[in-house]
């Protein structure tokens, strides 16, 4: 079950200096690179769409920039993913952490 | 032995197996917790696996390697936009929810607004979402027992959807969350395997030449370089400039409609922690994404070994392009019968997608039916876990009476544009209420409610009046016309839409709660106060 907590509690820790940086450190890293792969994707449709020509030029063999285009999709997902999770385990998992336990000592 | 034969000896011990473990995990399952988040005891790898399993669908796997094999490189576009969504979910939902909710996606919304009007609009949503998901799966599963196990007769193809429709029931109503997810980690496990066994058989005949096998698929395509380019299928230069913007909008509702499904928003809660929850979307990612790229082998390789004509021959959609591979390649290369084994083997696994996939779309309908509109917009939560657990169960029967009936008529439609209208509704109307709710001091009651039905209603609406629907020869009801758009996947119109209504709703209406902002801000961060795992 949940405990309820006494909400000043929460915005005691809401504004607290650490808790902003937790905040900072989540937030400025998610956000711009949900833009980035928001965009790097977006790239992509255009062009499949308006710039068949370019996207038709054979590299190498068969293979055309549609393709590795593609692939390099795949490539960004699997790069962004772990970056990720490595900014999360070193930066916001050491301090969530220590927060919580902060507020679940001043709560019953 | 006939491979019909073969396939539904596998089929069957595939429900046998599935059904057994069904009974294992109904005896763990007493509390809402366990029915609904499977006693949010599953590990990040098995969620991940159960991940794939729920969204790897027969529309995925038949449907892709089918686009690619008769329409080539247009496939993949839809691949790239199911995996790229995926980082939506990781980045910014999957952990937050994980750490704020508790069994639906309502749970989030309701947090910091007044209870009723968002629990209804959320359950609405949620229903009308997993009701469209669920139709154009079970339409497709009654097409496929036709081709696949040689059931040609009308009487056969409903007796399929029944099968299909009773047997997703069960797997919800008896094993809840823990059943569902099991079936949905065997079949991940089924279908990588057996998608990667024809993948390795097809680039082995080819010398693992990817090249070659891309030139032969140009050649037996009979539409040559143009097959290894966008544009055969999805706004093509025939069809303008509206084609080409259709295409944009349907790149638009894949991307950011995954992190809005309720069926992949449930399988959060079903680990432990929200480091679980992260683990379990890698893994997710990493099996959608090698997943992904296999289908493209395969398709390129249906068209290479089997050749588009004779696909489009026995599927006008290609949907058997996978099978018909498997049969080829398996014949090639272990002679007639490793072609009749394997043909079996993947006609099984697609029935084992399917079934997966619809016990998903029951079971998170059904939650939301008893959580969000029983328990707390009807009850106003004055209710036990046990009543809500037996309405849940009663909901999920009731759920599957109405997806079989809806399906038997809608057989002789194309529903197969449902996939894509769940996905912009999903984007259109959860997403930004959703995200709003998790990143927007001032989002409110008023907000919530305005995004959920702007979004939903503008998609609806907008694919009431497309060619989807009316005025063109693949439309659902082809002889009439009463279209007045041209694009026939709204996203780009009402994701704008949704996110617009969400905004103007809150900027509209007074309430703002900044103590239940700050409890969800620091819940949703750093898990204080989380739902803990059920003990047993």
């Amino acid at each position: 079950m949940t405990v309820q907590h006494d909400s000043s509690v929460y915005e005691e820790m809401q504004a607290s200096e650490q808790f902003q940086e937790l905040r900072r450190r989540y937030r400025s890293w998610a956000f711009p690179m949900t833009v980035a792969f928001l965009a790097w994707y977006l790239l992509y449709v255009v062009l499949s769409g308006f710039a068949r020509g370019f996207m038709g030029t054979k590299l190498l063999g068969e293979i055309n920039v549609a393709l590795v285009f593609g692939v390099l999709q795949f490539v960004s997902t699997f790069l962004i993913a772990w970056a990720y999770s490595r900014h999360a385990a070193g930066k916001l998992d050491p301090l969530a952490d220590e927060l919580r336990a902060q507020v679940e000592e001043k709560t019953p | 032995m006939k491979h019909e034969t073969l396939a539904t000896i596998l089929f069957l011990v595939f429900v046998a197996g599935t059904l057994a473990i069904t009974f294992w995990a109904s005896r763990n399952t007493k509390t809402a917790t366990d029915y609904y988040a499977g006693g949010r005891s599953f590990s990040g790898v098995q969620n991940g696996l159960a991940i794939g399993g729920d969204y790897m669908s027969a529309a995925s796997f038949l449907g892709i390697a089918g686009i690619i094999a008769l329409s080539g490189y247009d496939g993949f576009l839809y691949s790239i936009g199911f995996l790229v969504a995926w980082l939506v979910a990781l980045l910014l939902v999957a952990e937050l929810m994980r750490n704020s909710g508790k069994f639906t996606m309502a749970d989030v919304l309701a947090f910091r607004m007044s209870p009723r009007p968002v629990r209804t609009a959320a359950g609405v949503s949620t229903i009308v979402v997993s009701i469209f998901y669920l139709l154009a799966q079970m339409v497709g599963a009654g097409a496929l027992v036709g081709l696949l196990l040689g059931i040609t007769s009308d009487s056969g193809k409903v007796w399929t959807i029944i099968a299909v429709g009773l047997l997703m029931v069960v797997y919800v109503v008896i094993g809840g969350m823990k059943g569902t997810t099991w079936v949905q980690i065997v079949k991940a496990v089924m279908l990588m395997t057996g998608a990667a066994l024809v993948t390795l058989l097809v680039l082995g005949k080819f010398g693992f030449n990817l090249s070659s096998l891309l030139g032969d698929a140009a050649t037996q395509s009979g539409k040559g370089d143009a097959f290894l380019n966008a544009g055969l299928k999805y706004g093509t230069e025939a069809q303008g400039i509206w084609g080409k913007i259709d295409l944009i909008s349907l790149g638009l509702a894949l991307v950011l409609g995954t992190a809005g499904l309720p069926h992949i928003l449930i399988r959060f809660y079903t680990v432990p922690t929200a480091k679980d929850a992260r683990k379990s979307v890698m893994w997710g990612i990493g099996i959608i994404g090698v997943f992904y790229l296999l289908t493209l082998v395969l398709g390129f390789g249906a068209a290479a070994v089997v050749g588009s004509e004779k696909i489009a021959a026995a599927n006008a959609a290609g949907n058997t392009a996978a099978p018909q591979l498997a049969e080829a390649i398996g014949a090639d290369i272990f002679g007639e019968v490793g072609g009749t084994i394997l043909l079996a083997v993947i006609a099984a696994v697609a029935f084992a997608t399917i079934l997966a996939v619809v016990a998903g779309l029951t079971l998170a309908s059904s939650s939301s039916f008893a959580h969000d509109l029983y328990a707390h917009v009807f009850k106003r939560g004055e209710v036990t876990d046990k009543e809500e657990v037996r309405v849940a169960r009663i909901a999920a029967f009731v759920i599957g009476a109405i997806a079989i009936a809806l399906a038997i008529p809608a057989q002789s439609l194309n529903v197969a544009f449902l996939v894509a209208l769940a996905f912009a509704v999903a984007a259109s109307g959860n997403l930004p209420a959703i995200l709003y709710s998790l990143f927007w001091k001032r989002f409110n009651t008023a907000g919530a409610v305005s995004a959920i039905y702007g979004g939903l209603i503008s998609a609806l609406v907008l694919v009431i009046f497309s060619p989807a629907v009316s005025g063109a020869k693949t439309a659902m009801f082809p002889d009439v016309d009463f279209h007045l758009i041209e694009l026939s996947n709204p996203g780009i119109f009402s994701i704008p839409i949704g996110f617009l209504c969400g905004y103007l709703g809150t900027i509209f209406s007074k309430e703002y709660n900044a103590s239940k902002y700050a409890e969800i801000e620091v819940r949703s961060l750093t898990g204080v106060g989380m739902e803990k795992a059920s003990e047993h």
